[in-house]
């Protein structure tokens, strides 16, 4: 086994400072191929300590004496300092961190190795793919079909296998579309809204390029979108980049659907933020929070010059058009950025939690990520390759799928009845994404997964989070279904910072966990004298 | 002579209207002749005139979309009734909560009338004739100000008590309890009726504790050197290990002027905690404030002079900057769709959110002085009565469970703010009067508990709503608790 090599001292003394509030530990440090472990020795030999060499982002070495302090920053924006006794060995040990943490290969990564009780390989990963939605889409209408002509990815890499497309359009025709668009992302439904009768689709930019190309087919697929919803039915082409910026992506072969060749599509302008102006704002963001040492002022201008919250704002804001676009207009929405893998997602993801209730139960929200993030083709492997700490220059790296975390705790706080899970799913999911034990998030699309055989080898996320002990931590405790949809409040004043995972590790985490048991406390004891005749409610109720 | 029925009642008052009768009595059109509610005859209200018809209502809450409804002035509230037939919504607003009403230019639908409420509220009217908005805007600018404490609406206010439980309420909160359970009076600590009849400090209550060791010639002296002539007393006792909180007003020491008295005075309470041999003092002041003090003969204590005393300023800035800041930061609140950055910046600019922290900074620094280093602790800022009272009730708050309970925290406020003299009818301009005396002083301590919830969500028995009724009541003047601006007035008052 290769690991070998790069470990070049397995053990140390060591004490590890995990955190501002809790105490140091005492023990051993070891090495292995995937994990940093600190034994306290016989006396306490069960409390052992354990680091998923994965998620840790960024590392420093001091030496000082005959000693040295290795600090860790981890991708889940943890900060750890490590006293190692001897200069080689802290050297070595740091060196074998740096080597093992940053490995690129897929299959030796750790999720091919976890083999935790209770679980069984392949249990959870046929459980969520888009055939089990078109299941429900279909219990609908009838305009819409389950389409495999993507069964070997030849069409788009980073699609899966089966998506939904209307009934009207064949296989051949949706080649056809294929090659129109950027990756082959051609348009397929994520969402019908059953109420209005109309659909969310996404898709990649269409390739018009400088000699303005159209494509028969494109524009078929798109008239057909309209027509099964309704006869005269209208359609909103929401845009996540600037009017400008779609124009000039025609310069590089790309470009925006131009309003003669779509009959009944009106084009709309919602530029998101992406790429590498998303990552630096996520490092500046952290880095505010890590900073203890501030005044309020400084804090605040901080808070506002890393643009953060501003682009929690506008996510939200394009999603609730999407969103008001279909139930209070009856219009259909497709929305596309360039590559359709990244701001296009949160938008299509968001707007379904705003409009779905079905999407905002435990089992809907996996499903939503699942089919709108992994099997979207949601480059994870590329994008949280490195979290805010890195030193290397980000490449690929952008946070969106954070963002996507982000808002939906927005969602939560502003109606803290309407979502069957809770802050914990949010941050495991986080923390998931980042470094995991389980292979729902590796690698870029379905398409590599299958390479690497992923759904063989690797146990599944969410059959690790379905477990009853996991329960507690995940639901909400307060939830009611709500069948309506729940509009945010979009406005600077109604959004805040998520404190839960942005301060997680600079402040005490007891008050807000005892609270947490708290309500589960008062919420179980109800349900056991059968007191459900006046469900308590915490939503402001106004007084007539 | 017209009546209408409400069948609603105020969000906060919740008896409806005050008397027995349900008739709304309407002011405009009789604003030349406008009786004071305080001198109506004793038949209860009556009903004067009609109500404006066709007014649009805007608020922020409820969609941008305006209401039509009809306005009612009565002697105590506005009330707003919404044309829709079946909900008939009511909208009331009580006069004394209105902090500014403004009229501006006509439009092509009618005149606005802006009111802005001392609960943050606002509300715009949008009355279809000129004169209608006239009369209304001369009526509330006059019911809102009233000039004389009998006009307020704790004097006509009648809940459905008699006498006795009435008089039962105020025995609720019994302050010489609150020090009992407190483990006082004791070897260190004894009550002192210097202050009977208010001989000594006009702003006190006549019933303090002092060190057993301050005689009565102590505390007259010290009394002199202080402004106002609040001497230090106590505020907190820390059963535990003996600490304690005073309280006082600043020492009137300019530059070089001595008072043996006022030293006896603090060494007498750093005697009362055998745990410790210093005291510390807290100017609540930043330091340049406190030194230009000095040029009125006023200031703070000189190290050299006091022996055994840890001075340490805190910069907490007077009531002006923060009325300005409250300002600012309702402007920012106002701003119509604002960008993040609009917000995150004039949130910022207010200041609002680092006067908070300064509070809070200070309360954590004397509630450690007092739990850790076993330290008594003397606060006092300018006359003792603002940034004195906010900082000993955030340290008291965060060093005693006690005060994080329902009953615990109106002790609280009637020891640290009703008893030792907050103006409470300066600082929230419940009788008109000088608008430089205006200050959110209270509503920053009430934001201070909110911070501490929302970081501790488990250790409060009250919630925000409590918070929110204690800030209206503040305002409202519906119960006689928050009137005056000190125990002698309200003496003389009641």
């Amino acid at each position: 086994m290769e690991f070998s090599e790069l470990i070049r001292t397995g053990r140390a003394q060591a004490e590890l400072l995990p955190g501002p509030e809790e105490a140091p530990l005492r023990g051993t440090l070891c090495v292995t191929g995937h994990h940093l472990l600190l034994s306290p020795g016989p006396p306490s030999t069960p409390d052992l300590w354990l680091l998923l060499l994965r998620s840790v982002d960024s590392i420093e070495k001091r030496v000082a004496g005959d000693s040295g302090t290795i600090t860790l920053r981890c991708k889940d924006l943890r900060v750890l300092q490590l006293d190692i006794e001897g200069v080689e060995a802290t050297l070595d040990i740091a060196r074998s961190i740096e080597a093992l943490s940053s490995l690129e290969s897929v299959i030796t990564s750790f999720p091919f190795f976890y083999r935790p009780k209770g679980l069984r390989l392949g249990d959870a990963w046929h459980f969520h793919p888009p055939e089990r939605y078109y299941k429900r889409v279909a219990r609908e209408t009838n305009a819409w079909r389950l389409s495999e002509v993507n069964q070997d990815f030849s069409l788009c890499p980073s699609y899966p296998r089966a998506v939904i497309v209307p009934r009207a359009v064949d296989d051949d025709a949706l080649a056809q579309c294929a090659r129109f668009r950027q990756g082959g992302r051609f348009p397929v439904l994520c969402y019908h809204h059953a109420p209005s009768g109309t659909v969310l689709l996404r898709s990649s930019q269409p390739l018009i390029g400088p000699q303005k190309r159209r494509c028969a087919e494109d524009e078929d697929l798109l008239r057909a979108v309209l027509t099964g919803a309704r006869p005269g039915a209208q359609g909103f082409i929401v845009d996540t980049r600037s009017a400008q910026a779609a124009k000039q992506a025609r310069m590089t072969g790309g470009g925006t659907e131009a309003k003669a060749a779509y009959p009944g599509w009106k084009r709309l302008h919602r530029p998101l933020e992406r790429g590498r102006a998303l990552q630096e704002s996520f490092v500046r963001l952290v880095e505010a929070c890590g900073d203890t040492e501030q005044s309020m002022d400084r804090w605040l201008s901080r808070l506002e010059g890393c643009r953060w919250l501003a682009h929690v704002k506008e996510a939200l804001s394009t999603a609730c058009l999407a969103a008001q676009g279909m139930e209070r207009e009856g219009a259909c929405i497709l929305v596309h950025g360039a590559e359709g893998t990244d701001s296009t997602l949160l938008v299509t993801s968001l707007a379904q939690l705003i409009l779905d209730p079905l999407s905002r139960t435990i089992t809907g929200f996996q499903e939503l990520v699942e089919r709108e993030w992994i099997q979207a083709g949601h480059p994870f492997q590329l994008r949280c390759a490195h979290s805010a700490f890195s030193h290397a220059r980000p490449k690929h790296e952008a946070p969106t799928f954070l963002l996507f975390l982000d808002c939906v705790w927005q969602l939560g706080r502003q109606f803290p009845l309407s979502l069957e899970f809770g802050e914990g799913l949010l941050l495991a999911l986080f923390e998931h994404a980042y470094a995991s034990p389980f292979g729902t998030f590796l690698c870029n699309s379905e398409k590599e997964r299958c390479l690497c055989e992923v759904r063989t080898r690797t146990h599944s996320l969410w059959s690790g989070l379905n477990q009853p002990k996991e329960q507690r931590k995940l639901r909400n405790p307060l939830y009611v279904p709500n069948p309506l949809a729940i509009w945010p409040s979009v406005e600077p004043q109604s959004l805040r910072l998520w404190q839960g995972l942005f301060l997680r590790w600079t402040r005490p985490p007891e008050p807000s966990e005892v609270a947490w048991e708290k309500v589960w406390q008062i919420v179980t004891e109800r349900e056991k004298t059968g007191d459900s005749a006046h469900s308590f409610c915490l939503s402001p109720q106004p007084k007539q | 002579m017209a009546t209408i029925t409400c069948n609603q009642t105020c969000r906060y008052c919740d008896t409806g209207l005050p008397g027995n009768s349900r008739q709304l009595v309407t002011h405009w059109r009789s604003a030349g002749s406008l009786r004071a509610p305080g001198r109506q005859s004793a038949g209860g209200p009556q009903a004067v005139g009609n109500g404006v018809e066709n007014v649009r209502l805007v608020d922020r809450v409820s969609s941008k979309k305006a209401v039509l409804g009809t306005l009612y002035l009565t002697a105590t509230h506005v009330i707003f009734v919404e044309n829709v037939p079946d909900a008939r919504k009511e909208t009331w607003i009580l006069h004394s909560q209105i902090s500014t009403i403004e009229k501006q230019a006509t439009t092509a639908t009618g005149c606005p009338l802006l009111i802005r409420c001392k609960n943050f509220q606002i509300i715009q009217l949008i009355i279809p004739q000129e004169r209608d908005c006239h009369d209304v805007y001369i009526s509330l600018t006059r019911l809102a100000r009233p000039v004389k404490y009998e006009e307020l609406y704790c004097f006509s206010f009648n809940p459905k008590l008699d006498k006795e439980e009435r008089e039962q309420g105020w025995m609720l909160i019994d302050l010489s309890e609150e020090y009992k359970r407190m483990g006082l009076p004791n070897n260190y600590w004894q009550l002192s009726d210097v202050n009977r009849d208010y001989k000594v400090c006009d702003s006190y209550p006549t019933e303090l504790y002092v060190p057993k060791s301050a005689t009565a010639h102590i505390i007259v002296g010290s009394s002199k050197f202080r402004s106002r002539r609040r001497f230090p007393a106590l505020s907190y006792y820390y059963k535990d290990n003996h600490a304690s909180i005073c309280r006082s007003s600043q020492p009137l020491s300019g530059f070089s002027a001595r008072c043996l008295e006022d030293e006896q005075m603090l060494q007498a309470i750093r005697k009362a905690n055998p745990g410790s041999d210093f005291i510390y003092v807290v100017d609540t002041r930043p330091k340049l404030n406190a030194m230009a003090n000095r040029a009125a003969g006023k200031g703070y204590e000189n190290e050299d002079n006091y022996s055994n005393i840890k001075f340490q300023f805190i910069g907490i800035e007077n009531i002006h900057v923060m009325r300005n800041s409250l300002q600012k930061m309702l402007e920012v609140c106002e701003l119509k769709s604002p960008s993040m950055s609009d917000f995150l910046w004039g949130l910022e600019n207010s200041g609002w959110l680092r006067h908070i922290k300064a509070i809070m900074d200070a309360g954590i620094f004397i509630a450690k002085a007092v739990s850790e280093e076993g330290a008594s602790v003397l606060v006092h800022c300018s006359d003792g009565w603002d940034r004195t009272a906010q900082v000993c009730s955030v340290a008291s708050l965060l060093l005693d469970p006690h005060y994080r309970t329902l009953k615990g925290f109106m002790v609280l406020i009637e020891k640290d703010w009703i008893s030792f003299g907050h103006k409470f009818n300066h600082r929230y301009g419940n009788l008109d009067g000088d608008p430089k005396e205006i200050s959110p002083v209270i509503d920053q301590f009430i934001e201070c508990v909110w911070q501490l919830m929302e970081q501790f969500p488990c250790a409060f028995e009250f919630n925000e709503r409590f918070l929110i009724h204690i800030q209206h009541h503040i305002y409202s003047c519906q119960f006689g608790n928050f009137l005056c601006n000190s125990q002698k007035e309200r003496q003389e008052l009641k």
